[in-house]
């Protein structure tokens, strides 16, 4: 007993002198945690799907009462703002072109006499599609738009109705969905860091050799090394939480106790992968290119931007490897879907294999990279 | 080149640095100075004498901000590139490029001060024969040992023949062989082609060669001279005693400088101590303190003149060495043997670091451990520390074999390592705490022994570590290294870059440390510390060359009463003249 | 100063400049983890984006849930098989279909109610839609299939019945997806990727290159040579300019052979435009260096200033058009926002030619910008 207390008293001095060198500055007090916050307001407000005030123009041959109509629906809609009008065809790809508009509605001359004929009337939708996203959700909105406008032309001729209702995000808003995710994704990008520099840049400043002659033993030196970037990582993820929670007002459905669990996990398996780049490197540099390396890819094959079932095959076993996936899945589920544990227990179990396998492996290497 | 006119004139020039912590830092106060050229002159002074400041100022890398200083002619302020364009200047690190080659890093410096390339044939010859660089040219400069380092930094320097040298502490960290080398590539630079140079220096010895000294202190220029004339301050001062029987040279020389009202200064040598008498002592007192222990007159130096200032002007302030009182470990001082090494061997892939080292200190005892720079030193003082396994042989500290125990062992060990290796970013008092918990140290018991080792050593425990002169730096280290009462303390080149005050203030410390039953092991490249040593062992190639008191070694040598720097010398050119080939092995 | 003639001439800028790049070059070539991040990376990245990364929905679960089985209800739900987009399978009630659904094995649930056919007749038949709104993205889009096919249906049903319903006219939506009529994402991610690896063989990269040598000491030595500042910055940037061309050479192979993305721009100009924002963003890179004079400063600082941003900001996933005022504001002052807009372009749409002056314009005007700042911060001093 006596020695176990005296093995925690240990690695309490470690932490806290680690703690002390990152947090001591106030310069470098700001660079842990003010990343965290302004990212994810700016990405709040910037990483969005949702078309708001997309600027669209048009032009319209007609004249007509139904297409004046028509375009009232649109510009009604809050999604559409009209930008400009053109008086020629030839003006579209000016506006297309340059960004100036998202998509151009090209209403022809005999659209009013075709309707009022009773024929079916075109009206040509022209999109930006530079970006497919965008212009695939323009044309659903206009699609919906142009039914409902139909439905009021000649008395319901479908006859059938889709009610839609959407769970956990009744408005279907893309950042309901992309902001919980960033809060795996922003705190690993430093902590991983953090743990990666931890034990290169003693060993570039020649204070490794000073810890390795004390008493402590690897493990003990792993543990210390370990827990300051959890405990950053933690912090991180709380500051953006917060923000999430109360600046963007997105409603938690699920338990703290939960996701902090799973942020627990997540950040002691990317600490672990951090460590071990960290006494495989002899230089910070290395520590840093080499953490970058890997940080890129696990990024990109989470699930942040684009889901993982439209990966292909092989990049989606490759997956099971990242913590960052398992991480975005859990915060996703149990922020947004209220998932209790259970439902969520099957994303710990690779986050609990990565922890177990890389932070012996960074004891192990710690050890063995000695001589 | 006119005789008459001046190198480099300053004219009351000051340059101060935000002190950390708010306020200022005046690093160079009001100097005022006149280089001749074609000579050689020293610049010498204790840590944060200002030194560095102003050699940085003449190469135009910091800006006074009064008064005005003019290099080769030139106003500074004005047009410093052109002087930059002709000058050479190595700091004290010089920035080599670890991933170039030797040639690579020549070639680049050469291109830069646009060497012709017939001119750079020779030149290079010249350069890398005198440097002994010729057979590692196509070595990475990482991979060059800390004297070799030193000496590729100055052939950069000297791609061409530069209009005025300027070298900042040369021979920090260079062993005496490397350092006579440095020393006789400059000599004859000075000699044949009239080269200008200014070097700052902590050896007093390399001081005493120069045509010119100027002595700084705090930022002030205390004096300025010839190095014979400027030793006259301490004629008739100086003197040499022998210890009485039964006592060492190092316990008479604790007890004369600690009697800092009548002695200046005192060092062993030779087995007996010289000191200095402070010139308003009373004889007398002098006598009595000595307590019949005959002293002998003996001719003055520079260092003795230098210490003198130096004690003027600092007054108590730098020079009071920590007093320790540190409970001594069990056991006390003794006979029994505390480190035993027997048939010592390190590999690395096929190249023998330590080949075959045996080994005993006792309890107590102060054991030297020198040899020049690659010589097996620090890879033999890494396996005592637990730090590397041996490739084979018996390695046994503090009663535990390292094999087995390594972590029990290091429990028992202090460790101060070469440059200072703790935190530069926290506190005095946060670095204490932290080494004092790592050795499981906690609650009133570590707070303790914190402030204890704080006051005993005189520090600041708010002062952030990183920026401490560094004598201070080297005063923290040891007071972590002793936080648990270690029974065995080891030191890698404590004092390197350490000024002569400071060194004997650590010296100091080392002697109470050895009194009260502490194991001491120690490198140095200062031969003269070597004389603080109860044992000294020479290493060479991996190699033990000799091993017993300095006396014996000096013996050994061929010249019991000669300085140990001639005997060190000696003795690894022995050695290397029967082994044939063993520079390849050294670097 | 006729006292001390100088013994020697300084050597002019090019040999200078031809000295510091060879040790620049030798530098590079030999550093691994260097040569990784700016070799390996892009080619990890470029297959990642081009296989990994992609929007489009296919084959997306939905359970059916057919309370009511008559034929009416049986062809609406056949409409729903008949596309690539969604693979309907069938739940026996609505308990089982929100099992599957919270399970994550269904993305959407389609319920056909009991009171169906009656209410067909009546015309104000209903077809509940259930979706899992947390991949708002592709819920939107599953929306807009479903509601195409029973749109289709209704459709047909109508016109089988003949033209009595239809008493007015009614208004059909041609649409024309301009420069990527498949709406493949692959098709703007791929030349978003070209935006990304530059900014990171940029701004990372280089970062630290300065940062290093005042670590490391060596500026102190160099500073004291004939060499301006000037010449020390674009050492660094040349060989990085290497690399960089050697990447973006490895992108517009894969975009064109591997991925087969249309490159509608000449080559010429987005080699260009390319080049000028690998500048850039190099320089941005060198600017955070000599600033920070700290490696992990350095590179952290350049992750949050340009990598993240570049990502996230420049209108690479995310339309700017999307975004408040102030996000645009911040957006616009990105140099990746201008050359993604502009890349964009080039691959999709063509030669704008006002548009590729304006763009190149400014990256033109951030490079000199840039140039400066970084001298100035590069004095030849240790203050």
């Amino acid at each position: 007993m006596e020695t176990f207390v005296s093995s925690l008293a240990q690695i309490g001095a470690l932490i806290r002198k680690e703690l002390l060198a990152l947090l001591k500055e106030p310069s470098s007090r700001a660079l842990m945690f003010c990343p965290a916050l302004i990212q994810s307001l700016l990405f709040g407000y910037g990483a969005t799907y949702d078309l708001v005030h997309a600027p669209y123009a048009v032009l319209d041959l007609s004249g007509g009462r139904a297409a004046t109509e028509l375009l009232a629906r649109v510009d009604g809609t809050g999604v559409f703002v009209r930008t400009a009008t053109l008086a020629s065809p030839t003006r579209i790809s000016d506006v297309i072109d340059d960004y100036d508009a998202l998509m151009v509605l090209s209403i022809p001359s005999d659209f009013q006499d075709r309707l009022d004929a009773g024929q079916r009337a075109p009206l040509q939708v022209i999109l930006d599609g530079r970006n497919s996203s965008t212009a695939g959700l323009a044309a659903g909105y206009v699609g919906t738009i142009v039914a409902e406008f139909n439905a009021s032309l000649g008395g319901g001729v479908s006859g059938v109705r889709v009610e839609r209702r959407a769970w956990f995000n009744p408005n279907l808003e893309s950042r309901w969905n992309i902001m919980p995710a960033l809060i795996g994704a922003l705190s690993m990008l430093q902590t991983l860091m953090i743990a990666a520099l931890s034990v290169a840049r003693e060993r570039e400043q020649g204070t490794f050799d000073q810890l390795l002659v004390t008493p402590l033993t690897p493990m003990q030196i792993l543990i210390g090394k370990a827990v300051p970037a959890i405990l950053i990582g933690l912090m991180q993820s709380t500051i953006i939480l917060v923000i999430i929670r109360f600046w963007f007002r997105i409603p938690m459905n699920g338990s703290l106790g939960v996701l902090y669990l799973g942020l627990l996990t997540f950040t002691v398996a990317s600490v672990g992968v951090g460590l071990s780049i960290s006494a495989l490197s002899l230089t910070m540099q290395e520590a840093m290119l080499y953490s970058f390396l890997l940080i890129m890819p696990l990024m990109l094959l989470s699930g942040l931007l684009t889901p993982v079932r439209n990966m292909p095959e092989v990049l989606r076993i490759a997956t099971w490897a990242n913590p960052l996936r398992f991480c975005t899945s859990i915060v996703r589920r149990v922020y947004l879907e209220g998932a209790g544990l259970s439902d969520v227990a099957i994303d710990f179990i690779p986050l609990l294999i990565m922890g177990a396998i890389t932070l012996p492996l960074a004891a192990w290497l710690f050890r063995n990279r000695l001589s | 080149m006119s005789e008459s006119v001046p190198i480099v004139v300053a004219e009351g020039i000051t340059k101060t640095f935000d002190a950390p912590g708010g306020g200022r830092l005046t690093a160079v106060d009001d100097v005022s100075l006149s280089v001749r050229a074609g000579e050689l002159t020293a610049l010498v002074g204790p840590d944060g004498a200002g030194k560095t400041t102003l050699l940085r100022m003449m190469a135009g890398l910091l800006k006074p901000d009064t008064g005005r200083l003019y290099v080769l002619g030139v106003d500074l302020a004005k047009e410093a590139q052109s002087v930059q364009d002709r000058i050479g200047y190595m700091p004290q690190r010089f920035g080599l490029y670890d991933d170039l080659s030797v040639r690579e890093n020549l070639d680049l410096y050469a291109d830069l001060h646009g060497v012709p390339e017939d001119a750079r044939r020779t030149r290079f010859a010249r350069l890398l024969e005198m440097t002994e660089l010729a057979r590692f040219v196509d070595r990475s400069a990482g991979k060059l040992s800390g004297g070799m380092k030193q000496k590729l930094g100055l052939a950069c320097t000297l791609v061409r023949l530069p209009d005025l040298l300027l070298l900042d502490e040369p021979s920090v960290g260079v062993d005496p062989l490397s350092r006579r080398e440095l020393w006789k590539i400059v000599r004859q630079l000075v000699d044949a082609e009239t080269l200008s140079v200014i070097v700052s220096t902590a050896y007093m010895d390399e001081a005493e060669r120069c045509a010119q000294v100027f002595v700084m202190n705090e930022g002030k220029m205390l004096a300025e001279g010839v190095p014979k004339a400027m030793a006259e301050a301490a004629r008739g001062l100086t003197f040499v005693a022998q210890p009485p029987p039964g006592a060492t040279a190092r316990e008479l020389q604790a007890r004369l400088i600690d009697a800092d009202a009548l002695i200046v200064d005192a060092v062993p040598s030779g087995g007996a101590v010289r000191f200095i008498r402070q010139p308003e002592a009373d004889e007398r007192a002098v006598d009595a303190l000595l307590d019949g222990i005959r002293r002998q007159a003996r001719p003055e130096e520079l260092e003795d003149a230098f210490m003198m200032l130096l004690r003027r002007h600092r007054g108590d302030d730098g020079a009071a060495p920590p007093r320790v009182a540190l409970r001594t470990p069990a056991g006390g001082v003794g006979e029994q043997a505390v480190i035993v090494v027997r048939d010592l061997v390190r590999k690395f892939g096929d190249f023998t670091a330590v080949a075959g080292a045996s080994f005993e200190v006792a309890r107590g005892e102060v054991f030297g451990l020198l040899g020049p720079n690659g010589a097996g030193k620090t890879t033999t003082f890494r396996m005592l520390c637990g730090l590397l396994p041996a490739t084979s042989g018996h390695l046994e500290v503090a009663g535990l074999n390292l094999r087995t125990a390594r972590a029990r062992a290091r429990g028992k060990i202090g460790y101060v390592a070469q440059k200072f290796a703790l935190y530069g970013n926290l506190t005095v008092r946060e670095n204490l705490e932290f080494f004092g918990g790592a050795y499981g140290l906690r609650g009133k018991v570590l707070r303790e022994r914190v402030s204890a080792a704080i006051e005993a050593f005189g520090l600041e425990a708010a002062a952030v570590s990183g920026i401490l002169p560094l004598g201070y730096k080297q005063r923290l280290a040891m007071a972590a290294g002793l936080l648990h009462e270690p029974e065995i303390l080891f030191l890698d080149e404590p004092t390197s870059g350490i000024d002569p005050l400071a060194r004997r203030a650590f010296w100091r410390t080392i002697t109470a440390l050895a009194a009260s039953g502490v194991t001491i092991v120690v490198t140095t490249h200062f031969m003269e510390e070597a004389e603080y040593c109860d044992r000294i062992a020479i290493l060479d190639a991996g190699r033990m060359l000799a091993l017993g008191t300095p006396r014996e070694v000096k013996e050994r040598a061929g010249d019991a009463d000669g300085d140990m720097n001639g005997a060190f010398i000696a003795i690894v050119e022995h050695g290397r003249v029967r082994s044939g080939n063993v520079l390849e092995a050294a670097a | 100063m006729s006292a001390f003639p100088s013994s020697q001439r300084a050597p002019g800028f090019v040999r200078r400049f031809v000295a510091l790049l060879r040790k620049e070059t030798r530098q590079l070539l030999r550093d691994k983890s260097n040569l990784a991040v700016g070799l390996l990376l892009p080619v990890a990245l470029i297959l990642l984006f081009g296989y990994g990364l992609s929007f489009d929905v296919k084959n997306a679960p939905i359970a059916v849930v057919m309370e009511d089985r008559s034929p009416a209800a049986r062809e609406v739900v056949e409409g729903l098989r008949g596309t690539e987009y969604l693979a309907p399978v069938f739940a026996s009630d609505m308990a089982e279909a929100e099992r599957l659904m919270r399970a994550h094995e269904v993305d959407g649930i389609v319920r056909v109610p009991t009171d169906f056919s009656r209410r067909l007749n009546t015309g104000d038949a209903r077809i509940q839609l259930l979706l899992n709104g947390v991949d708002s993205t592709s819920a939107t889009v599953i929306e807009a299939y479903v509601t195409g096919a029973v749109g289709i249906w209704a459709q047909h049903r109508a016109d089988r019945a003949g033209n009595k319903a239809s008493v007015g006219g009614s208004v059909e939506v041609m649409q024309r997806v301009w420069f990527n009529e498949a709406g493949e994402s692959r098709w703007y991610l791929v030349p978003g990727l070209v935006v990304l690896v530059l900014t990171l063989i940029g701004a990372f990269l280089s970062s630290m290159l300065i940062a290093r040598e005042w670590e490391r000491g060596t500026l102190e030595s160099l500073f004291v040579t004939p060499v301006r500042p000037l010449e020390i910055v674009l050492s660094k940037l040349v060989p990085y300019l290497v690399i960089g061309g050697i990447d973006l050479a490895m992108c517009l192979v894969a975009a064109r052979f591997l991925f087969r993305v249309p490159i509608q721009g000449s080559l010429a100009v987005i080699v260009t435009a390319s080049m000028l924002y690998l500048t850039v963003s190099l320089l941005l890179g060198l600017f955070i260096s000599a600033v920070t004079r700290n490696q992990f400063d350095a590179s952290q600082l350049a992750m949050l200033a340009s990598y993240m941003p570049a990502t996230m900001l420049s209108g690479f996933v995310f339309d700017l058009r999307n975004v408040p005022a102030v996000i645009r504001v911040v957006a616009q002052a990105l140099p990746a926002t201008h050359f993604m807009g502009l890349v964009k372009t080039l691959f999709l749409a063509g030669n704008n030619w006002p548009m590729i002056l304006r763009d190149c314009g400014i990256l033109a005007l951030y490079a000199l910008a840039l140039v400066f700042a970084t001298r100035a911060r590069l004095q030849k001093t240790l203050e």
